[in-house]
């Protein structure tokens, strides 16, 4: 218990920044991953064959590599794209990315390949008649989606979208190696100062656990909010 | 784009690629037993065995392999104990670490999949199975798990895939697989895209190959 003191004698303070930062980077990534799928799940539904080739291979690609690859093809490769499209500017300095935003990108895009499979298909089961009486009732285009298919496509998304969470979240922990000190970052220097990795890895291991309940909980609440009227 | 180091570093990614496929059938035929194990504890109607298996599955769905790798691979080594028996022999091999926690996480994964797949067998055909006087034994492995191993068919196949790429993180403990490999090669070389595009091109190809295998087997238990 003395390691987990808060102050300078032990590790809690430090490890309890160190959640906050895998709060933060997940909330990130989850947001970041939003606006891919926002992007992509049109391109998903499009009669395009172009668009939805350039869709798919997005998904397919994403969910086959595995989540540590991405992050080190970003880690290693993404101040030299940022360099390299500063250059184009006339910008040739040498330009350092933080970790945390290298972290959330990276994680982002691996989440917004699954949030959009989520969307297409909570937008492919909703019944055609809704867009039909949608249009017989005379709604325009803006209307109908933010009125009539956002609503329900929330409620039939938000159990598969609680996953993509939970993955997310769990995901944040290989972000670790390029630095960011989040929850395993923080575990491993405290295990390497003291000597006790078991210790320090069980208590991570908690912090997930404690953040993957205390989320399910509130996801729940909100799936409750988005079902009544059924 | 450096098409040399592209053909240069693909055999070495593709030995890489051998370990990744040991790696990962290993762990998952440990896995499978393990998950049909505790898959069966979950329906016991004990309530203690039962919780003890759901809390199983709970702690090992809701953390980070990573984090599972390390607790076994580094926590492990430090119970003075444990140092002192047989079990010294295979914890200080990564390679065995690794197995071990995939294996664990994968039969959590499963123990679910296959749970739900027990619970959606009609009543009917289990009932049809006693009045036939077929025992109790006998209708478990003859009529439910061979159901239960078709209906988790799907599930299943995307659990491969999952843990294939959950494979990758053995790279975390020193073993050289597929993801270990491209990632020396991208840090002596800083060629990223191009060891990425091989490498991921690697992965997708066994995706691929799974994902088609499943999908035959698929076709070939279904019940019409």
């Amino acid at each position: 218990m003395e390691l987990l003191a808060f102050g300078d004698t032990g590790w809690g303070d430090e490890l309890f920044r160190a959640t906050l930062m895998t709060i933060a980077v997940s909330i990130t990534a989850m947001i970041i991953g939003f606006l891919f799928a926002l992007i992509f799940t049109p391109l998903k539904l499009s009669k395009n064959k172009f668009l939805n080739f350039i869709a798919n291979s997005y998904t397919t690609i994403i969910r086959g590599v595995p989540e540590l690859l991405v992050i080190y093809l970003f880690f290693f490769g993404g101040t030299g794209a940022v360099m390299f499209v500063a250059s184009i500017f006339g910008y040739n300095e040498y330009i350092e990315i933080n970790a945390f935003i290298t972290g959330a990108f990276a994680i982002g895009i691996i989440s917004g390949a699954y949030s959009t499979e989520v969307f297409r298909g909570a937008i492919q089961s909703i019944d055609k008649g809704q867009f039909e009486a949608a249009n017989v009732l005379g709604f325009n285009k803006f209307g109908k989606f933010f009125k009539i298919i956002l609503p329900q496509t929330l409620r039939l998304a938000i159990p598969n979208l609680s996953n993509v969470w939970q993955i997310t979240l769990k995901d944040t922990s290989l972000i670790s190696v390029t630095g960011l000190v989040e929850i395993m970052r923080q575990s491993y220097i405290a295990a390497g100062s003291t000597r006790d990795p078991l210790f320090f890895y069980s208590f991570a291991a908690v912090l997930y656990l404690l953040l993957t309940f205390v989320s399910m909980k509130l996801i729940n609440r909100l799936e409750v909010k988005y079902s009544r009227g059924y | 784009m450096d098409l040399e180091l592209m053909i240069n570093s693909l055999p070495k990614l593709l030995n890489a690629a051998v370990i990744t496929l040991k790696l990962l059938s290993v762990s998952l035929i440990i896995g499978l037993f393990i998950g049909l194990f505790f898959a069966i504890l979950r329906l016991n109607k004990n309530i203690f065995i039962n919780r003890f298996a759901y809390g199983y599955s709970y702690v090992f769905r809701g953390t980070p392999l990573l984090v599972q790798i390390f607790i076994i691979y580094f926590g492990l080594g430090q119970i003075e104990y444990l140092r002192s028996t047989v079990l010294w022999v295979i914890l200080k091999e990564p390679y065995w670490c690794a197995i071990i926690a995939f294996a664990l996480n994968t039969g959590a994964y499963t123990s679910e999949i296959l749970r739900s797949a027990f619970q959606t067998i009609k009543p009917g055909i289990i009932e049809a199975g006693k009045s036939l006087g077929i025992s109790n034994k006998v209708i478990f492995y003859k009529i439910q798990i061979p159901i239960a191993i078709r209906q988790s068919l799907p599930a299943y196949g995307n659990e491969i895939i999952l843990m294939m790429k959950g494979t990758s993180l053995a790279s975390t403990v020193t073993i050289m697989d597929l993801t270990g490999v491209a990632k020396y090669i991208i840090s002596t070389t800083f060629k990223p895209i191009e060891v990425f595009i091989v490498a991921g091109g690697i992965y997708l190809f066994m995706t691929f190959i799974i994902h088609n295998v499943i999908k035959f087997l698929e076709k070939k238990y279904s019940f019409n």
